[in-house]
């Protein structure tokens, strides 16, 4: 029996980028929509019953606005001839100066399904990182951070919960304001709330970390002179080549070393940097999340889903953009399809999130199994 | 185990130190109890023992602070950790993560304690506490009581050997403060930490004490058993002044040491007179009430904290609203007010709707008195609420000096001390000529002598005709103030009635005194004292 337990967030992370960068390759609305059925069939068979997991709606939600305001701007600016016009917006009138900008005219199929498709586009990457915030817990996407970036993980913790904490005291200074009488004019409204909500943050913060301090938060280890200087210049080191590597990628003209080898020798630098560092800072992690075979399967899909509709659409990039002129019905590319199928893989190869009712096997105890 | 040795701290912009040649040692195993007024410097002593002070507070120590061995100037707090474990006064201000497995075990990342050892001292520590069923529960769901010990579970899982807590009970109820102790006890006896505990309410703390370190005010501190100190400092707890009294010896410290001297005072007393317990204003029974509130409902969400409550208070009387945390105390007083929320019922202040009442009827203490303030000064305060409410300039100062004499006019409000913070609110609330008073858990952070000045201040608005509401836990203050006593439990009124007839039997509410001369209905000292004295018994 497979126990459940969470998945490693990263694992999802890297699943649901894997199919964001299949998604960013194609138009193909057929295709677009098979991701979007993955995604939503792995949220369905793998979410927890946490707060963080049941936004998935938000983000579908977010989507159809997304592809709205596309379709619509496309509607009202887009008034250019040729196509097969569908219907003709009355036109605004615009001065000689705004030459080129047209509102309102023409509209034609062609445009109508061009926006469509890149709204599709857009709104199917929003639901691959919608989906992984729905997966995985972030905070422990934060804790699974390697040491060194632990203080950064613990100021985003802090900030995350300060925000209610301002809120309730924002209530309870303006309900103790009304005490008072509701004598206050407008302007004063940031002097008689915003101060006392203020002095009370800054007096809970001083108290936070009072405590953190008293309970060994910032222990540094002592470390070699050498440890420290190599930590630098590996940083330092790894930016540069990020920086130069972005740069090649960007600019065509460059020699072609300069451009992705740069990066990726920039980007591994940076990291030794970062691991080095680490020693700095002596921590370790309870109930760490483990990386484990469903793990690697999981992050694999994700790999190779990308990494087939790369390689195949950079060979034969017809399937992946469905012909407007002429107007054609978008055909459906069988690898891509099926490389995008197998995406859904994780909704099986990753452990369940709770037990299921044992049932052939009566009369032996249910394993209870910490969360 | 903690060794000061001539400790004098001084805080930066101050001339007088804090602390003044301190020179004393805990030892190991010990329940030790900071005792002093406030301001005495509680807080910096305590403080001193982890090194936050100086090392967090800034300020100058001399002498030296030895922990376990280890020099608090060589060491700061955070390589303290596995040797002092510190809990503030609130500790939801302290909690870094948000649920309550995470909290336990947030120390130990940092310490690098092994997982699996974390794993471990984690179920220990839950269990030890008896927090188990907490465990996934997010930090701001739980309930005070709950929070306080999660708190001191969360600083145990390094293993310290020593406890440090600042006001651990000054929020609970009554029973929530009880768990809370009980589990301290239990660290003490059973593991043999060294606790050092800051408290104000002695009258829970003092019977479980070993020593007690008596702050004087000046900055000495002395080391002494509970019964030396005691024998003389006006901060005893009842049941030692009514030791005091009976002239008993050895002093009892706890209800149950005394009720077992108690016999021959109880035969003496059954001869004395019943008890002058407080009464209300002449007349005020016969007179229609000053405040009538019929059935109150307030509801938060799908949570109703208040189930239609009727409440009458009569001008001239002192009501005290009790009950658990939660049970809907605060509900009530600001449902009370025209400024509070309430879904349904009607408030009426002499027979008139309070909503439409000018000037407003009702004056509102809130539990964080501060959030009223927002001024840089005492008399920028004062004239602002002379201003709001429409009196003429100096009424606000007038009525805060007669509550709380000598605060000076250019202090920032933020520096006074709680008990004059109190005063300058209640004298802002109350400048709008309002005839009920409402205060929400106003002796929180006061020690004995404000709270013996609070009770002069609430007796003697009574007396001038208002009528009074006050929510508190603190049941030795309810003794002395309240004429009545309503209890309230999940949104409902299930006691109402004089303070002798709801707290003398009621095993969470009953008043020291109450409970060593039960079933006599005494509950103060001073009650005591006066029927002894009446029946002509000399001591």
């Amino acid at each position: 029996m497979r126990l459940p337990r969470p998945l490693h967030p990263g694992a999802w992370w890297v699943w649901a980028l894997g199919l964001a960068t299949a998604a960013s390759r194609t138009t193909n609305p057929l295709l677009l929509l098979l991701v979007v059925a993955v995604v939503a069939q792995v949220v369905a068979a793998r979410r927890t019953d946490a707060p963080w997991a049941r936004g998935f709606a938000a983000y579908v939600h977010l989507g159809l606005v997304v592809i709205a305001i596309r379709v619509v701007f496309r509607m009202l600016l887009d008034g250019q001839p040729g196509g097969h016009e569908l219907f003709t917006l009355p036109e605004l009138p615009l001065p000689a100066a705004a030459a080129g900008i047209r509102i309102g005219g023409r509209v034609s199929v062609e445009g109508l399904l061009a926006a469509l498709y890149d709204g599709l586009r857009l709104a199917t990457l929003l639901l691959c990182v919608g989906a992984a915030n729905v997966l995985a817990n972030p905070k422990r996407l934060l804790k699974a951070m390697p040491s060194a970036l632990h203080e950064v993980g613990v100021a985003v913790t802090v900030a995350l919960s300060v925000a209610p904490q301002l809120i309730e005291s924002g209530q309870r200074v303006r309900a103790a304001r009304r005490l008072r009488g509701e004598g206050g004019r407008r302007r004063h409204l940031l002097r008689e709330i915003g101060l006392p909500v203020m002095t009370d943050a800054l007096d809970r913060s001083l108290l936070l970390a009072a405590a953190m301090d008293a309970r060994g938060y910032g222990r540094t280890a002592a470390v070699a002179h050498r440890t420290r200087r190599l930590t630098g210049s590996f940083l330092i080191g790894g930016l540069l080549g990020i920086c130069i590597g972005t740069y090649g990628l960007l600019d065509s003209t460059a020699p072609r070393p300069l451009g992705l080898p740069m990066l990726i020798g920039g980007m591994a630098l940076g990291w030794a940097g970062v691991v080095v560092g680490g020693r700095r800072v002596p921590r370790s992690r309870y109930r760490p999340d483990p990386w484990a075979a469903p793990e690697w399967m999981v992050a694999g899909v994700g790999l190779s889903v990308a990494g087939v509709v790369i390689v195949v659409s950079s060979r034969d990039p017809s399937g992946f953009y469905p012909s407007l002129a002429p107007l054609g019905w978008p055909a459906l590319p069988v690898v891509p399809m099926a490389a995008i199928v197998l995406g859904s893989l994780p909704a099986w190869l990753a452990p369940p999130t709770r037990v299921r009712a044992p049932r052939a096997r009566a009369g032996r105890p249910a394993v209870e199994q910490p969360a | 185990m903690i060794r000061f040795q001539h400790v004098t701290i001084t805080y930066a912009g101050s001339i007088e130190p804090t602390l003044r040649d301190v020179d004393l040692a805990i030892a190991e195993g010990e329940l030790c109890v900071v005792v002093g007024r406030t301001g005495a410097g509680k807080t910096t002593f305590l403080g001193a023992i982890n090194g936050l002070v100086p090392h967090f507070t800034g300020g100058h120590l001399a002498g030296r602070v030895v922990v376990d061995g280890r020099d608090t100037r060589a060491h700061p707090p955070r390589d303290l950790a596995d040797v002092v474990g510190m809990v503030g006064q609130d500790p939801l201000a302290g909690f870094v993560t948000d649920t309550v497995e995470e909290e336990l075990a947030y120390a130990m990342e940092q310490l690098a304690v092994p997982a699996d050892v974390m794993r471990k001292r984690v179920e220990e520590t839950l269990d030890l506490l008896g927090i188990a069923e907490l465990r996934q529960r997010p930090l701001r769901t739980l309930s005070g009581g709950q929070q306080q010990r999660v708190a001191i579970g969360s600083v145990l899982t390094p293993n310290p050997r020593i406890l440090v807590l600042d006001e651990p009970t000054s929020a609970l109820d009554p029973t929530a403060a009880e768990e809370v102790l009980s589990a301290v006890t239990r660290l003490v006896h059973d593991l043999g930490i060294t606790v050092v505990m800051a408290e104000h309410r002695l009258e829970r703390v003092i019977q479980h004490a070993d020593h007690v370190v008596l702050l004087d005010g000046a900055g000495s501190a002395r080391h002494l058993l509970p019964g030396e100190a005691l024998a003389s400092s006006e901060l005893a707890p009842p049941v030692v002044r009514l030791g005091r009294l009976a002239g008993w010896h050895p002093l009892p410290l706890s209800v149950r040491d005394a009720r077992r001297l108690a016999a021959p005072l109880r035969e003496e007393l059954a001869g004395c007179s019943t008890p002058v317990v407080l009464a209300p204003a002449p007349g005020a029974a016969d007179r229609r009430p000053l405040l009538d509130a019929h059935d109150l409902v307030v509801r938060y969400g799908d949570v109703l904290a208040l189930r239609g409550v009727d409440l009458a208070v009569s001008a001239g009387e002192v009501v005290a609203v009790m009950g658990r945390n939660g049970s809907g105390k605060s509900s009530l007083l600001w449902a009370l007010h025209p400024a509070g929320r309430r879904q349904g019922g009607s408030v009426r202040v002499d027979g008139a709707d309070v909503a439409s009442a000018r000037p407003p009827q009702v004056a509102l203490v809130p539990q964080t008195p501060a959030d009223l303030l927002y001024l840089a000064t005492v008399d920028e305060e004062c004239a602002q609420a002379d201003r709001e409410m429409g009196r003429e300039p100096g009424t606000c100062r007038a009525l805060v000096d007669r509550i709380v004499p000598g605060i000076p006019g250019d202090r920032h409000p933020r520096d006074l001390s709680e008990g004059q913070r109190l005063g300058l609110v209640l004298g802002v609330q109350l400048t709008g000529a309002a005839r009920v008073v409402l205060l929400d858990e106003p002796t929180r952070g006061l020690d004995h002598l404000a709270k013996e000045r609070l009770t002069a201040v609430l007796v003697g608005l009574a007396a001038a005709g208002h009528a009074v509401v006050v929510a508190t836990h603190d049941v030795e203050f309810v003794a002395r103030t309240a004429h009545r006593v309503v209890v309230l439990a999940e949104g409902e009124v299930v006691a109402d009635g004089s303070t002798a007839e709801v707290v003398v039997a009621s095993p969470a509410f009953a008043p020291q005194v109450a409970k060593v001369l039960h079933p006599e209905p005494w509950l103060t000292v001073d009650d005591v004292a006066g029927a002894l004295a009446g029946a002509g018994v000399d001591r």
